[in-house]
């Protein structure tokens, strides 16, 4: 039964990754940027979500909700006032700077407003455990409530792309920039969005995150956000099935490295496998080949 | 008064000048070429009329509005398409959605399905391949889906980069044929090409650019027996 557990953990842990990997993959294709400070998105949708339950005594879902827009709105702020007016004029190297800029300055915001002692987080998932096999197999309820709202994500974000409008000009765009302004689509706008979505998600994902492990500290967005960019890379980066699969992949064979190999050396397996498929599949797993434009 | 004015438009990349100054204009209804080398700056002058680029100096009009500054994701709704060099479809997208992007700024879906209509049966083998991504057509193909991509917005001008790039002459030959009929539909078209026979023969007026400037124009017809144009460009 402990495979099975460590199974279903580590598609819990591996959906977290998967949510925030959601959020590096799009902005990747569409700016084509990295955005360092998306892991410390992550964390101020913790702080936000904490703050509505402890101080204004809100019930969870209403703090998740507030979490996700003032994670949406910190988004887009980034993306207007930090890259925006880098993104077309400065190098790629310029703006891979101020990403890890932004990163640092949201941790020392949220430092200064809530000090560096890690607070306990109180998880938002009041349903009850899942006793399965005699009680042999112990499914906690955040872990159902985590792997469903991947599951619901990945839907939704599948449909919002194939089926509306938005979405469309979001690959369009991806693919020929300049292509799609003559389409008549706004580029800017269009960035702003996948900005405003993947740090929505981000949100989700913090409060998820805190809800399983719940000890939240102005860096605990940083280890996460580092292993999700590393799930978007290993399925694709620019791919969205492929974050979808490079998180699961990845939190299987974290828990997997840590209950049958070693717990110190678990970190260093998820990178040594990231290597691994990179030295044999440069593009990721589900990575599209690169064209040569003609 | 012209439809499209182009006048005294300088161009830059960085501290190069591409463009030195052009005017020109294109009345409702022609087909205009605009012929020249490679580097002549054929492209950037469509690019700085659709906002791709943004002239350091002069002015732009198109239907008696100053669309100058007018952001590249702004003309397309006043009347204006492009069709770009090396044809630019979207190829990770179906043949279907790529002709919906082209109908990306009308909301009428009754209009949409209308022209969608038109576009296949001006380009039957487009319907065939409706659920093929466009990555996998033929370059002929792929011209095709950009010409009906831009006629997906219903333009009263189009605007076509070097639509016969990499084709075959009897591939060559349809194109033109196709271009001549959307004009003869009542579309005005302003025409780039390297291959100036071609250019000139559908074309009612045609202005000749090197490096960046205007240095010969006029009736198409006229310009086909100028013994300058026939031996720089005509190869005769």
């Amino acid at each position: 039964m402990s495979f099975l557990s460590y199974l279903i953990n580590g598609i819990s842990l591996g959906s977290v990754y998967a949510i925030i990997a959601l959020g590096y993959t799009m902005v990747y294709g569409i700016a084509k940027m990295l955005n360092f400070a998306h892991g410390d998105v992550i964390m101020v949708g913790g702080y936000a979500a904490f703050t509505c339950i402890m101080s204004a005594g809100m019930p969870p879902l209403a703090a998740v909700l507030v979490a996700v827009v003032v994670c949406t709105v910190i988004g887009v702020l980034i993306e207007t006032i930090a890259y925006r007016p880098l993104l077309e004029a400065a190098s790629s190297l310029a703006v891979l700077i101020t990403a890890i800029g932004v990163s640092y300055f949201l941790q020392n915001v949220v430092l200064l407003i809530f000090g560096s002692n890690p607070k306990s987080f109180q998880s938002v998932v009041t349903i009850p455990d899942l006793k399965l096999a005699n009680g042999t197999l112990n499914i906690s309820g955040v872990t159902i409530v985590t792997i469903s709202s991947c599951i619901v994500i990945m839907l939704a974000l599948t449909t919002f792309i194939s089926r509306t409008k938005a979405g469309q000009a979001m690959l369009a765009v991806s693919e020929d920039k300049g292509a799609a302004q003559l389409m008549g689509i706004n580029v800017n706008k269009t960035i702003a969005l996948t900005f405003a979505i993947g740090s929505g998600l981000a949100a989700i994902a913090g409060v998820l995150l805190c809800s399983a492990y719940p000890s939240l500290s102005p860096y605990t967005g940083s280890m996460p956000g580092i292993k999700a960019f590393v799930a978007a890379v290993f399925g694709g980066i620019g791919s969205i099935p492929g974050a979808f699969l490079g998180g699961l992949l990845l939190g299987v064979i974290e828990i997997f490295g840590k209950a049958y190999v070693s717990s110190q050396l678990s970190d260093a397996i998820v990178f040594a496998v990231l290597i691994v498929v990179l030295l044999v599949k440069p593009t990721g797993l589900l990575g599209k080949k690169i064209q040569e434009k003609v | 008064m012209a439809m499209l004015e182009l006048k005294d438009v300088e161009v830059y990349y960085g501290m190069i000048q591409a463009i030195k100054g052009i005017s020109f204009e294109v009345n409702e209804g022609e087909v205009i070429a605009l012929i020249g080398a490679n580097g002549a700056g054929k492209t950037t002058t469509l690019h700085t009329i659709t906002g791709l680029l943004s002239p350091k100096a002069g002015s732009i009009f198109f239907d008696g509005q100053d669309i100058t500054k007018t952001p590249a994701h702004k003309i397309v709704s006043l009347g204006m398409a492009h069709v770009p060099e090396g044809r630019r479809v979207f190829s990770q997208m179906t043949v279907y959605q790529n002709l919906k992007m082209g109908a990306y700024t009308r909301s009428d879906k009754s209009e949409i399905d209308a022209a969608l209509e038109m576009v296949y049966k001006r380009f039957p083998r487009l319907e065939e391949r409706k659920n093929q991504l466009a990555g996998t057509l033929s370059g002929g193909e792929q011209q095709m889906l950009a010409m009906g991509r831009a006629l997906m917005s219903h333009p009263k001008i189009i605007l076509m980069d070097e639509p016969s790039m990499g084709l075959s002459p009897i591939l060559v030959n349809e194109i033109f044929d196709i271009i001549r009929s959307v004009n003869e539909a009542g579309t005005t078209v302003l025409l780039v090409e390297q291959n100036a026979k071609k250019a000139l023969d559908i074309a009612d007026r045609a202005y000749v650019l090197e490096t960046g400037k205007i240095v010969t124009s006029g009736d198409a017809k006229e310009l086909m027996n100028d013994d300058a144009i026939k031996k720089a460009y005509l190869g005769e």
